[in-house]
């Protein structure tokens, strides 16, 4: 047991103004390992590993190389000690060939000579069994290949400290198994391998160690071989904490939204949303929980006709006509001017939801613009609508007309929140309502969600926090990958039952895996 | 003739390639410098006021020697100014880089307008500029046996060594961006500064002193168009709207100085053919002037409907670049 770990983190600790997103972070790994980093989106992954390769400095803590204190101010330093990090979304300049890449800032003493680079680079390539051009352009490889273009890149420096960002999320089952190929040969060569991830088959399968975080606080380690999914899901979603969110039980609930087995691709033709079907009903809250990325935005956007589907229909029950009407593949003005009263609080409040340079009066005119006869525009309702959210939701503004991009981010969640429930929707989607509120104003979001359950909206509700997702809604979706992995009911069912859900792919892929093992 | 159109050509073509070269340079550290027609400006005032206090000095009997160091230095000195402007605002204090290039292109040319005037009212002479014919002659100086060479020697070997430096400075940079580590850094530099700081490349470096070097070989291009091609004669408002073409020779050249070469000497040819045209009316010529500005559109529509990514601008061209930004 006494030999010297290849990296050890001791208490190190990372705010970015006053949210911590590391605080006393321990870890070591050995030479010719591979550690898994564990953790829910907004655990701190990330930034912990940004801070051993240089991109951002710790506020606090000590880092060992070898045994040696070291002090990590740039990349290049990281280099110097021989760290390699690849990242989740790939630094390669797109215009340039793939050997270009991988000798950019290289300081050589000897001559620049590409072909000289390009032969070492097939040298390297054939050892570990990589599959490359070297003369390839960036721009005409597949997501895989540029994953393997960053691996070769820190190779090529002489890295023994490999970190790989989430490697898995961009690659097919297939290239996944390539990958792991790769990642466990390096081990035998003696690399000490950081992952970051969130899928615990991979950690199971893949690695020696994991080491888990949860929001920024570093809960342990443990050995793989010591360890099982449940143990390893408890360590990061926590304990249940009691919120005391109301939630009262649903009216009479009746069908709004039917969303029938609806898939769409993007560019490169990845599958963001696949075969994705459930209902959301009138008078109850809909949660949608998730893996950050998996595919909830997309949802969100093809329910309110910002997203393209390439199959699949989202019904619509008028409750006042009584007709059914499909929604796909309409504009957001087409489907309000079918008299669906849809209201969307999307994620990213002031690129999406409201105009930060233009004051509360003209944000709420966003909505209402069309409306009157007149060339002028119509400025008492919406100013009067503005006064009336600024009283009633407690809005800290000097007046309602400051800017705003001036108030702070609970605010103009209130200012977003209450314009929406102003336009009284059948069907309310609010994505991350409460990200970066305080307590009190989060619980005020939650009385507003729930007073439009009351009235018979049918609420969906995207959230990260599995406490407030079991105690404010009524049923959950699940998704992973685009995928639905589960539909259950809040009232019983467990934060562990959840979180399982959101970090297993589908079984196949998981015996696929074993029987690599053996 | 058709030599002393093309020897014309060229010689309005050299203050475009200059400008170009100093501009694609700057352009490739990810700086727009749409100060570039300001700093020509300032970069031929320089010049101009160099020699003349130089002239003034000695009472006319120029050194050979003096006479084109002073010129050539204060010219260097005062368009890199120009260039470390545009990085301190842009670079440091990350300043919108379309904003500060046009109030430098508005700065350049009062400075320009300003200190020529004062020139002009110092010598006290009756029409409004100033002529450094000793100064300029010795710009102007080519090689002697040019005359006995015919047609040969007008097209290739009658222009001054301002020229052929330009030319020299035009395929250096190609070398320089295409060949070297230098190069692929500073390419890097504009395509994709996060991925060249993750690298360990030093972002801003790259961007100032490529910004300034290219702000240098745009003011001579300045500096050219004042001893060469109007002899030595200054008067406000000639240099008209060369600095422009240069930054439209750029998109032209599809952002290769080698390719800036040839182009510089087409769009100088659109800028002589009127004159040497015997019917051409006074509207005719002006329109036959915005010829270059058509031939970019052109190049422009047909890179953007190929889409090849090489024959794009740099990916962060005009973005400001901070690392801690989240």
């Amino acid at each position: 047991m006494d030999k010297i770990p290849a990296i050890e983190l001791r208490n190190i600790t990372k705010t970015f103004g006053g949210i911590v997103a590391n605080k006393n972070v321990c870890l070591t790994a050995e030479k010719g390992e591979i550690l898994s980093i564990l953790g829910e989106n907004g655990s701190g992954k990330t930034t912990l590993m940004n801070m051993i390769s240089g991109i951002y400095f710790p506020d606090s803590g000590e880092i060992f190389i070898d045994g040696k204190e070291v002090v990590i101010s740039s990349p290049k330093e990281a280099f110097d000690n021989k760290i390699g990090m690849i990242h989740q979304h790939f630094k390669l300049v797109d215009v340039f060939s793939a050997a270009e890449n991988i000798v950019l800032g290289m300081q050589d003493t000897d001559d620049f000579n590409m072909r000289k680079y390009s032969n070492k680079i097939r040298q390297i390539s054939e050892q570990y069994g990589f599959d490359i051009d070297p003369d390839k352009k960036i721009y005409e490889m597949s997501v895989s290949e540029k994953q393997t273009v960053e691996i070769i890149k820190v190779l090529f420096r002489g890295a023994n400290i490999l970190i790989l960002d989430e490697p898995t999320a961009v690659l097919t089952p297939q290239e996944t198994q390539k990958l792991f190929k790769i990642l466990r040969k390096m081990r035998e060569d003696g690399k000490t391998i950081i992952i970051i991830t969130h899928k615990l088959h991979e950690v199971l399968s893949l690695s020696d160690k994991v080491a888990v975080l949860r929001k920024g606080e570093y809960i342990g380690t443990v050995i793989t071989a010591q360890t099982n999914e449940s143990q390893l899901t408890e360590m990061m979603v926590g304990k249940k904490i009691d919120l005391n969110i109301t939630r009262n039980d649903p009216i009479d609930p009746a069908d709004r939204l039917c969303i029938n087995h609806i898939s769409c691709v993007n560019r490169e033709g990845v599958k963001l949303l696949d075969d994705i079907s459930f209902t959301a009903k009138g008078g109850e809250i809909l949660g949608i929980a998730g893996i950050a990325g998996s595919g909830q935005r997309e949802l969100l956007e093809s329910i309110a006709g910002l997203q393209h589907l390439n199959e699949g229909e989202i019904l619509y029950n008028n409750p006042k006509t009584g007709k059914t009407e499909n929604l796909r593949d309409k504009t957001p003005l087409q489907i309000r001017d079918m008299g669906v009263r849809l209201a969307f609080v999307p994620e990213d409040r002031l690129g999406m939801g409201l105009v930060g340079n233009m004051d509360i009066v003209d944000n709420m005119m966003l909505r209402s613009y069309r409306k009157g006869k007149s060339v002028f525009l119509e400025r008492k309702a919406p100013k009067s609508l503005a006064e009336d959210i600024i009283n009633r939701l407690e809005v800290a503004t000097p007046s309602a007309s400051t800017p705003v991009r001036r108030l702070s981010g609970g605010n103009v969640q209130k200012v977003l929140v209450g314009r929406e429930i102003a336009s009284s929707p059948t069907v309310l989607m609010a994505a991350y309502p409460v990200r970066g509120l305080d307590i009190n104003s989060s619980y005020l979001i939650y009385n507003l969600l729930n007073e439009q359950k009351q009235k018979g909206v049918a609420v969906i509700f995207v959230g990260e926090d599995l406490d407030v997702l079991l105690e404010l809604c009524d049923r959950i979706v699940v998704i992973g990958q685009g995928k639905i992995s589960g539909i259950v009911d809040a009232r019983n069912t467990t934060k562990e039952e959840i979180g399982l859900m959101m970090t297993k792919s589908p079984l196949e892929e998981i015996k696929e895996e074993d029987g690599e093992n053996e | 003739m058709i030599a002393t159109i093309i020897n014309r050509a060229v010689m309005q073509g050299i203050p475009l390639l200059l400008g170009s070269t100093g501009e694609i340079l700057t352009e490739k550290s990810g700086n727009l410098n749409l100060g570039i027609p300001g700093i020509m400006y300032v970069g031929a005032i320089s010049g101009v006021s160099g020699a003349f206090l130089y002239e003034q000095a000695v009472g006319g009997q120029v050194n050979p020697a003096l006479a084109i160091l002073i010129p050539f230095f204060s010219c260097i000195i005062g368009s890199l100014l120009m260039g470390l402007i545009y990085c301190f605002l842009t670079v440091t204090l990350r300043a919108n880089q379309n904003v500060t290039g046009l109030a430098l292109t508005t700065f350049g040319i009062g400075i320009g307008k300003f200190f020529g005037g004062s020139l002009i009212t110092l010598t006290g002479s009756d029409i409004p500029s100033i002529s450094l014919s000793a100064t300029s002659k010795v710009f102007k100086a080519s090689l002697p046996f040019v005359k006995s060479l015919g047609w040969v020697g007008e097209i290739f070997f009658s222009y001054s060594f301002l020229a052929y430096l330009a030319i020299i400075i035009a395929l250096a940079a190609s070398f320089v961006l295409n060949k070297t580590r230098i190069g692929l850094h500073l390419r890097a530099v504009g395509e994709n500064p996060q991925t060249a700081d993750a690298t360990g490349i030093n972002v801003s470096k790259y961007k100032y002193v490529f910004t300034c070097i290219g702000s240098a070989i745009a003011g001579l291009g300045g500096l050219y168009y004042v001893m060469d091609y109007a002899n030595g004669v200054w008067s406000n408002n000639a240099f008209g709207d060369r600095g422009w073409l240069a930054i439209a020779l750029v998109i032209f050249a599809i952002w290769k100085p080698s390719i800036s070469i040839l182009g510089s000497i087409l769009f100088g040819g659109l800028y002589v053919v009127p004159i040497y045209m015997s019917n051409i009316s006074v509207q005719g010529v002006e329109l036959v002037k915005t010829l270059p500005y058509v031939v970019t559109i052109i190049v422009l529509i047909i890179t953007s409907i190929r889409n090849k990514k090489e024959n794009q601008p740099p990916a962060s061209l005009g973005l400001s670049y901070f690392r801690e930004e989240r």
